[in-house]
């Protein structure tokens, strides 16, 4: 899936304090690793070479070992020193993501499954909230807080160029705030390790102009769209009669059930199966058909349908901006 | 030990073995795709279950029985699909108790998936043409594993979640629960 | 020559000895005199394993254990070394289609168990074994038998991982299992079982060494050898030692309170009725982090001793080193939480694991500017032992400075779970492990099999392992900030992680042939060299050297007394050998923990089949609890009447042993 997945390339203050730590750990171990690997090259080069039975030499040598000793003595109080200013880097580093001020911030509720992620937007709203997954929207220059909790395993959120990764742990709820100050399409993945397919569990963060972003969330907070076609109608009815609807919901519809990522929107998405298919017409009937082929191990049941009854339900979901 | 000890002893081993192999095999499978051309569903199938179909689900529910992944997708479909809703978590409600031995239309792998599938009267619902055929196999193997009738390697153990019966893995046909519903289910006594 | 200080004698056994008989009196032979005399055939036979497959299963010299660890480790290794192979394999390309998830989170779960507790564990403790009783100056470990258990625990706990494995149903939650996917309800079918089961093996295994060692190194050192006299190997083992016996218990506690909660129903990681899935972390990193100490400590001693070998000196900063091991040591057991800095606890608490992962640096920073001031300071001899040495100094330290940046809460938040981690603990492992071990291997491979590895072959199978291990593993490095996670066994083209993924995948392959010619270069040396070593090749100076290679079945015909920690090196002292100790039953020396002077006399146990039977009556337990929840106690059935028949007393040794208590 394209988007920006990288912790080099920052593009929020959470990312960007990671960021010039990186740099600052970066440059002082490419230091010490110099120096001490200069230090064993001359060493290893003025030392004179000799044989298994060259006569070990046990001789006192005291000025010698009193200058080696000053060396390794001067060698650790500098190690000693240069991780002491590194702890500070970090502790400063830490108490600066921490310090992301959160007013009027948006607040999504996470809640990561095996293997996708369920996104409800300020839930505390009830005229506002909506509920969407593997996709968010966020506006560009606010903050968002994420409270992250787990339905069955542990995962772990991260999207490496807004910061850093937070784990979703069954039974405790967790929160973290990031804040995207360039537009664009970040991509983020599931970091702990929960299964078969926790490769294939992408999050996409789209970061948009305030303006887009409420026009977004305005869209996700209507009802479906009703189908305009016949093929559309067609593909309603599938999905509100057979297997779609035990798991999916769409809201203005009958399909009702929460086990499955909502599709009242699933067309305004990139990606299905948290970044497995593109969305596109083709792909989307196949996932239908048989998920398994792209995410074995997905929960995602296989449909054994006719072409034409698959295409009827692509054009429907389709049609879902 | 003579020639003879010793070969009665290597075919106790490999048998051991090949039986171990076989057993291990069977449990620990992880079929995602259904195994069986069919096990779909064909949207707007809501004939009721054929013979055949009849038959074939009670060839793979005895064969889920021992598979411990299908016996888990059913645990979890059985709570994805609300079946305590009316069931409860075994001990039922409005609908019969699953973990005992009292089985009103028959407890075999064949009857289970019928009732899954045609509905039973006083509210069991119809969900063939709803729930995917091989859905419908773990949901029919959880279900005996609920009462014991299942591989108990297979079974699986407590729920990560709030402690509602005792695990299916130690559930026994011989001792089984006996459940007394406080609703008249119309089932004779 | 008479021993200068008596030796003061056992007391008495409580029991009345029975009454002296003519038929009693036989000749008493002693150790001491020269090696072709009668005494010291009678002292070889009396050291040497029984024959046959009943003296196979029954040996308890620390040679023939601490061999047997060692080759048993390696071939665990080869296989997980094949299963590391397929991944890189499977990752090589994008949308792979070489194996599955399934297969795949078994592969990497196994190799990380495997690399992890059956080979780098066990092989140090192997290594220990052999070397420590012939360099500290006495004939076997303080608990043969003990160790001889932990054996065939060790082998019979592998084979029943990889019985497992081959019946799909080795562990797939990672090495480190963590719950709930571990657990009872997300842990599908037996493999967490399994899991478990290896973990409480593991265990005990290297508890029993543990143990062993511990004794061995403080109560059977030779006379004059005091804790500032003893070798920096025999320090690092020691400490080691000791790390284990605290840390080990605990992982087996955490392994059987998941299996409590697969098998009997109990709620210890469950949030719903009280439990906390971040237990298991706390409980499995408390011990996972001295683990991986476990293994670069006795690598420390490994480069400790082959150092002033080559720079043809002793090591300077001997007391700096000694305490720096005892530091690492201790530190280690405050570092784990950096193992959960993604987890919801507190910040404040976790910005003390980092100061604590910080200040660990600096003990190994004291040891590592030792070395290079013994070099600096010495005269070198460049063979493919310091060869080997050399390439750790420059694969530890760059694992040990990603260490440093993955101590950083904040930066650990980016490339935690990366393959930045993998990177990491892959250079740490190799580097400050897997060098060392191969030094050692070329070191002390003359002595142990009394001849020398090739040198050409030797520098080749170095040079192709040292880039052969920067090109796997560095670009690992650039990937974790790529973005990629680990535990992944695919991923898409759109990534733009394939190039140094095949990179990666090309430096495994010169892996694996510098691992060929090293495998070449063993089976020659092994079957078709005829040249015999001397026994001491590199002209090293401590004791096992002082031996014929291979050493003696009693490793020295009379006990050395030391004076210097070189004692090959220093000119001798006035009294040099024990002399006294029986030639016809197994015996040795006890002294004092610190100053080493004389103690007792403690005879060791004979050979016996217990210790085989016992670790087989623990697999009859263990494997039975997996299946069956009564099987939890009547299990212990067996065990425990193979322990009871151990521990029975044996008259007869008992007789011998009073017999020649009150020797002089």
């Amino acid at each position: 899936m394209n988007g920006v997945h990288d912790v080099l390339a920052p593009a929020g203050p959470q990312a960007l304090a990671l960021f010039h730590l990186w740099n600052a750990m970066l440059v002082a171990c490419v230091v010490v690793f110099a120096l001490t690997m200069a230090v064993l090259a001359v060493a290893l080069w003025r030392a004179p070479r000799a044989g298994e039975r060259t006569r070990p030499d046990l001789d006192a040598h005291p000025r010698r070992e009193a200058t080696l000793r000053r060396s390794v003595v001067w060698g650790i109080a500098g190690s000693s020193v240069l991780l002491v200013v590194l702890l500070f880097a970090s502790f400063f580093a830490d108490r600066a993501l921490s310090a992301l001020p959160l007013a009027d911030a948006v607040h999504i509720d996470l809640v990561g499954h095996q293997f996708w992620w369920e996104a409800h937007y300020e839930p505390n709203s009830p005229e506002r909230t909506f509920a969407t997954a593997n996709e968010l929207h966020v506006p560009v220059g606010r903050p968002v807080l994420i409270r992250l909790r787990a339905d069955d395993v542990i995962h772990s959120l991260w999207v490496p160029s807004l910061g850093g990764k937070k784990d979703l742990i069954p039974g405790r709820e967790s929160t973290l705030a990031l804040r995207a100050d360039r537009a664009g399409t970040y991509r983020g993945q599931c970091a702990e390790f929960c299964g078969y397919q926790h490769a294939k569990m992408a999050l996409v963060v789209v970061a948009e102009p305030p303006a887009d972003y409420e026009r977004w969330s305005a869209a996700q907070r209507a009802p479906a769209r009703e189908p305009a076609t016949a093929q559309e109608r067609r593909g309603l009815a599938l999905v509100e009669q057979t297997s779609c609807a035990m798991c999916h919901a769409i809201h203005g519809t009958r399909a009702r059930a929460r086990r499955a990522p909502d599709l009242t929107h699933v067309a305004s998405r990139g990606w299905l199966g948290a970044g497995a298919v593109e969305n596109t017409p083709e792909l989307r009937a196949e996932w239908i058909a048989r998920a398994q082929k792209f995410k074995p191990g997905v929960n995602m049941p296989p449909l054994d349908a006719a072409p034409d009854d698959l295409a009827a339900m692509s054009a429907y979901l389709g049609s879902l901006r | 030990m003579s020639s003879r000890c010793r070969d009665r002893a290597l075919v106790l081993a490999v048998a051991g073995v090949a039986g171990a192999l076989t057993a291990a095999c069977e449990r620990e499978a992880r079929d995602f795709l259904p195994p069986r051309p069919g096990a779909q569903v064909a949207p707007a199938a809501s004939a009721p279950a054929s013979a055949a179909a009849i038959a074939l689900a009670a060839a793979m529910v005895g064969r889920y029985e021992h598979n411990a992944y299908a016996i888990s997708a059913g645990k979890r479909l059985f709570a994805w699909y609300n079946c305590s809703g009316c069931h409860a978590n075994g001990g039922g409600g409005s609908g019969p108790a699953l973990m005992d031995d009292v089985w009103i239309y028959g407890g075999d792998a064949g009857t289970v998936y019928l009732t899954i599938a045609n509905g039973r009267p006083n509210g069991m619902p119809a969900f063939a043409g709803r729930i995917p055929e091989d859905q419908l196999w773990q949901l029919a193997a959880y279900v005996r594993s609920l009462a014991g009738l299942a591989s108990a390697d297979a079974a699986p153990n407590r729920d990560d979640a709030f402690l509602t019966r005792t695990p299916e893995s130690f559930a026994d046909p011989a001792k089984p629960e006996t459940v007394k519903p406080a609703v008249a289910t119309g089932r004779p006594q | 020559m008479d021993d200068a200080r008596a030796l003061p004698s056992r007391p008495r056994p409580r029991r009345r000895a029975r009454k002296a008989q003519a038929s009693d009196r036989r000749e008493l032979l002693r150790d001491g005199a020269g090696a072709g005399s009668r005494a010291a055939v009678e002292l070889e036979r009396t050291w040497q394993d029984k024959p046959g497959v009943r003296g196979f299963l029954s040996a308890n010299g620390h040679k023939t254990i601490g061999l047997r660890f060692v080759v048993t480790a390696f071939v665990f290794a080869g296989l997980a070394g094949v299963m590391g192979g397929l991944m890189r394999h499977q990752l090589a390309t994008a949308d792979s289609h070489l194996v599955g998830p399934d297969f795949y989170n078994q592969l990497f779960s196994m190799h990380g168990t495997t690399m992890m507790f059956l080979f780098a564990v066990p092989v140090m403790q192997g290594f220990a074994l052999y070397i420590v009783p012939l360099m500290i100056g006495t004939r076997n470990t303080a608990f043969p038998r003990m160790s001889a258990c932990a054996y065939w625990l060790y082998l019979f706990g592998g084979l029943l991982l990889f019985g497992a494995f081959a019946t799909n149903t080795g562990p797939d939650a990672g090495w480190f299992a963590y719950v709930p996917l571990a657990g009872p309800q997300y842990g599908i079918g037996k493999r967490a079982d399994f899991w478990n089961m290896l973990v409480t093996y593991s265990e005990a295994m290297g508890l029993m060494v543990a143990v062993d060692i511990t004794t061995t190194i403080l109560k059977l050192r030779a006379p004059g050898m005091t804790l500032r006299q003893m070798p920096l190997f025999v320090w690092a083992s020691l400490v080691t030692s000791v790390m284990i016996i605290f840390a080990m218990p605990l992982v087996m506690l955490g392994a059987n309170l998941v299996q409590f909660d697969r098998m009997l129903g109990t709620h210890f990681f469950n949030p719903a009725e009280g439990g906390d899935a971040l237990l298991w972390q706390h409980l499995f990193w408390f011990f996972g982090h001295p683990e991986v100490y476990f293994i670069f400590i006795p690598a420390l001693g490994f480069v400790s001793a082959i150092i002033p070998t080559f720079a043809r000196r002793p090591m300077f900063g001997h007391d700096a080193i000694v305490l720096s091991l005892i530091t690492t040591g201790f530190l280690s057991f405050g570092l784990w939480v950096h193992h959960m800095f993604a987890t919801n606890l507190p910040e404040l608490g976790k910005s003390f694991f980092t100061a604590m992962s910080f200040m660990i640096a600096i003990p190994t920073a004291m040891q590592i500017f030792c070395w290079i001031a013994t070099i600096a300071a010495g005269r070198l001899v460049m063979r493919t032992p310091f060869l080997f040495v050399l390439g750790f100094f420059f694969i530890l330290m760059i694992g040990g400075l990603t260490g440093i940046m993955l101590g950083s809460v904040p930066l650990d938040l980016q490339v935690h779970d990366t393959y930045f981690v993998v990177a990491h603990l892959h250079y740490v492992l190799l580097g400050g492990a897997v060098f060392p071990l191969f030094a050692a291997l070329y070191y002390w491979f003359p002595k142990v099999t009394g001849k020398m590895l090739s040198e050409r072959l030797g520098e080749w199978h170095f040079w192709l392992f040292f880039i052969g291990v920067n090109l796997t593993f560095f670009p690992l490095h650039v990937l974790g900030l790529e973005g990629m996670p680990r535990r992944i066994y695919t991923y898409g083209a759109e990534t733009g992680w394939q190039t140094l993924n095949f990179v990666s995948a090309v430096g495994q392959v010169i892996n694996d042939v510098g691992t060929l010619l090293f495998a070449i270069n063993l089976i020659r040396t092994v079957f078709f060299t005829k040249e015999r070593a001397s026994a001491d090749p590199w002209g090293a100076g401590t004791l096992e050297w002082s031996v014929a290679s291979p050493p003696p079945k009693c490793n020295f015909f009379a006990l050395p007394v030391v004076s210097s920690r070189e004692p090959l090196w220093a000119p001798a002292a006035e009294v040099t050998h024990v002399q006294g100790l029986s030639a016809q039953i197994r015996e040795g020396l006890t002294t004092t923990v610190i100053d080493a002077l004389p103690d007792t006399r403690y005879a060791y146990p004979a050979p016996e089949i217990w210790p085989f039977v016992a670790a087989l009556s623990v697999t009859v337990w263990l494997v039975w609890s997996i299946w069956s929840v009564p099987g939890f106690a009547w299990g212990l059935i067996p065990p425990a009447l193979a322990f009871l028949l151990w521990y029975w007393p044996n008259k007869k040794e008992a007789i011998e042993e009073v017999e020649w208590e009150g020797e002089p």
